[in-house]
């Protein structure tokens, strides 16, 4: 298994620039931030953003995490895509900090993708995705 | 005690499952050592010297008799038979074999254990305070807030690949036994105007460059402990250093941005993460807190205690501690005795402090960062029974926090990380003092050792601290004075050149014969060298 899509849109058949690219000029609508690039600077932006790809290039570095949840907490509804050293064991945070689509280096093996999204039917914490913290079904 | 409901156990339950998923993906080759070792770390296992370790997670130190008997059964059948309590409250075990580790995981998870993030560059388990909730100069019970944070930072999404591993700690006293400043994150519950809540310290930590954590906030409101929690996090995880490995911890990101802008930064960050409803309701926060309510204590019991036994006096006066409630103490268990290796119980040992435990202190044992276990609320017409059964297990060493109390790390006869072995240094300094008498004298003194630079046996904070480097080959030992982990914080200094593995054993005696010759008073050493400084010791340890 090769790319993962989470989303029912069409995939957006467009290059991802660079943000200093992308800050400089108005018509891309994909953009791509490196590890160190702070995605708070495209909180102005995301209106006419559809695709901002969150660089991943050694999988312990993780900072796009953080990057993914500001950007889905500031209301970003497009496709936020995690590429790079992604790990089938790091589906499953990613999802929850609010990627919807994975471009890894290496392909992922579908079954095992399957069950570990599956694998838990609990949260503690809430993040940027729909799952319930257990103390909220705790409490209601 | 807290108590799993059905999403605890699911979430455990969950984990055995899939890391013995990943255990197995990783023996049939499909994923690399690489690609294995942070997901076997995340879990708490290490690849040592020659085997496996796996650290098990005792949050915030507690544990009930059933769990502790779980600890037993796991030394006896997948260990050597004993266990190694650990500086952050932990256990881990030296002899395990990775095809076993999701069956120990199983058994642990059916006695609501579990080994989730004990290692890993990830938030550890959290510490605290080993008399919590029997001691009388705290403001509240801290676990409760403890275990909401061990909730909360239980796979935390956005927080699983940090720069470096996170280690907090809560308590709720003026009087520090958890180190709380030398944490990434410490944390004081206060009182304010009648209401609870948090003084936040952030940047404190021991290893190569050691740091007491400034005050980043003195009063954050309770109901905000969560978001405040999250803000401190994020900030780190987007700023920390990931260039360096030694200079990924907190502690640099505040030390080189500085507090003021690391608060800055942490209070814009909490503006808004605070809008997100990470904060449960106050009916969480009262559910945890209810299982944290005191035990059924016995009301107008003897508050007296027979001495005639004098080493059961000995005993009584420097490992029993006074207790909040009348006709109850704070019992002290020294896995210290000389000879011993510091923090190690058989399992034999370990299931005689269980059976203690439920039949004398409400089934209730903590961990401490100094390797002891302590019964927290035992009544005292029962303390001469108690001592009794200890004595039999070997376990009564009256000890505690004199020169003999050491920590050390396990060192280089186990870890893959260390320079230089510390088990056999405590052990014969541990000789050098054998004598009960002399070390009562020395009063006070808290010898701590490291095998390396990571400081695991939390050197730095030693009012002796002992670092073991490797010098062209060789095992060599570093002497520092004068640190403390308590309420006064402090970071030792290095007294000069190093000594070999006998020559460090003769220099710590050198210093405790200077300070019986300098201190004054009631003067613990300690005192004596924050009176005197420094220079009176070089001397005597370098002539």
């Amino acid at each position: 298994m090769g790319n993962l899509r989470f989303r029912d849109d069409a995939a957006l058949d467009q290059p991802a620039v660079a943000l200093s690219a992308f800050l400089d000029q108005s018509n891309a609508t994909a953009v791509r931030l490196e590890p160190g690039e702070d995605a708070r600077l495209l909180i102005p932006h995301l209106d006419r953003i559809a695709l901002i790809e969150v660089a991943f290039p050694k999988f312990r570095d993780g900072r796009g995490y953080s990057a993914a949840r500001i950007l889905r907490e500031a209301g970003y509804a497009g496709e936020l895509r995690a590429q790079g050293d992604v790990l089938v064991d790091q589906i499953r945070e990613m999802r929850r900090c609010g990627f919807d689509s994975f471009v890894p280096d290496k392909p992922l093996d579908a079954a095992v993708v399957k069950t570990t999204l599956e694998r838990y039917d609990n949260v503690y914490q809430r993040a940027a995705d729909a799952a319930v913290p257990v103390w909220k079904l705790r409490h209601g | 005690m807290y108590k799993y409901d059905q999403y605890d156990q699911a979430i455990v339950d969950a984990r055995v499952d899939e890391f013995r998923d990943q255990v197995r993906r990783r023996m049939a080759g499909e994923m690399t050592e690489d690609q294995f070792k942070p997901l076997r770390l995340m879990n708490g296992l290490y690849l040592q010297l020659h085997a496996y370790m796996l650290r098990v997670a005792i949050p915030y130190g507690t544990l009930d008799s059933r769990q502790m008997h779980m600890l037993a059964h796991i030394a006896r059948k997948y260990d050597r038979d004993y266990g190694h309590f650990t500086t952050r409250q932990n256990i881990q075990y030296n002899w395990i074999k990775l095809e076993d580790a999701g069956d120990i995981l199983a058994d642990l998870a059916t006695v609501e254990m579990h080994a989730i993030q004990t290692s890993g560059n990830c938030i550890r388990n959290i510490s605290s305070d080993q008399y919590a909730g029997a001691a009388a100069d705290e403001v509240t019970d801290p676990r409760p807030w403890a275990e909401l944070l061990r909730q909360w930072s239980t796979f935390h999404p956005e927080f699983s690949y940090l720069p470096r591993k996170f280690k907090i700690a809560v308590i709720a006293s003026d009087e520090d036994r958890a180190a709380m400043r030398l944490h990434d994150i410490g944390i004081q519950l206060v009182e304010r105007e009648g209401k609870l809540g948090a003084a936040f310290y952030v940047g404190g930590g021991m290893g190569r460059t050691p740091m007491i954590a400034p005050l980043i906030k003195d009063f954050v409101p309770i109901e905000d402990f969560l978001s405040y929690s999250e803000a401190c996090l994020r900030v780190y995880n987007r700023y920390g250093r990931r260039d360096n490995i030694y200079k990924a911890r907190i502690k640099i990101l505040v030390h080189e941005i500085g507090a003021d802008e690391y608060r800055r930064q942490v209070e814009e960050e909490f503006a808004h993460v605070k809008t997100l409803g990470i904060d449960p309701p106050v009916a969480e926060l009262e559910r945890i807190t209810a299982f944290f309510a005191p035990p059924a204590f016995e009301a107008g019991i003897t508050d007296s205690v027979d001495r005639s036994d004098p080493d059961f006096a000995v005993w009584l006066d420097q490992n029993v501690k006074a207790h909040k409630q009348a006709g109850y103490a704070i019992v002290n268990i020294s896995l210290k005795k000389t000879g011993d290796i510091p923090g190690d119980a058989s399992s034999a040992q370990i299931d005689v402090m269980a059976d203690i435990a439920k039949d004398y202190s409400f089934d209730e044992l903590r961990v401490t960062h100094a390797q002891n276990i302590v019964l927290p609320h035992v009544a005292k017409r029962d303390l001469y029974a108690v001592w009794q059964k200890l004595v039999e297990a070997d376990l009564a060493a009256a000890n505690l926090d004199l020169i003999s109390d050491i920590i050390a790390c396990p060192g280089l006869d186990y870890c893959s990380l260390a320079n230089a072995r510390s088990i056999p240094v405590a052990q014969k300094i541990a000789k050098r003092f054998a004598d009960p008498a002399r070390q009562r004298d020395l009063g006070e003194l808290k010898l701590k050792i490291s095998g390396c630079i990571n400081a695991c046996g939390h050197h730095h904070a030693g009012h002796i601290g002992i670092l073991g480097v490797d010098k062209k080959g060789t095992e060599n030992y570093q002497l520092s004075l004068g640190g403390s982990g308590a309420e006064d914080t402090s970071i030792g200094k290095i007294t000069g050149p190093g000594f070999d593995e006998d020559g460090i054993v003769d220099a710590v005696e050198r210093v405790t014969d200077k300070y019986i010759q300098l201190r004054e008073g009631d003067e613990r050493f300690l005192d004596t060298y924050r009176r005197v400084g420094f220079d009176p010791f070089k001397e005597a340890i370098y002539g």
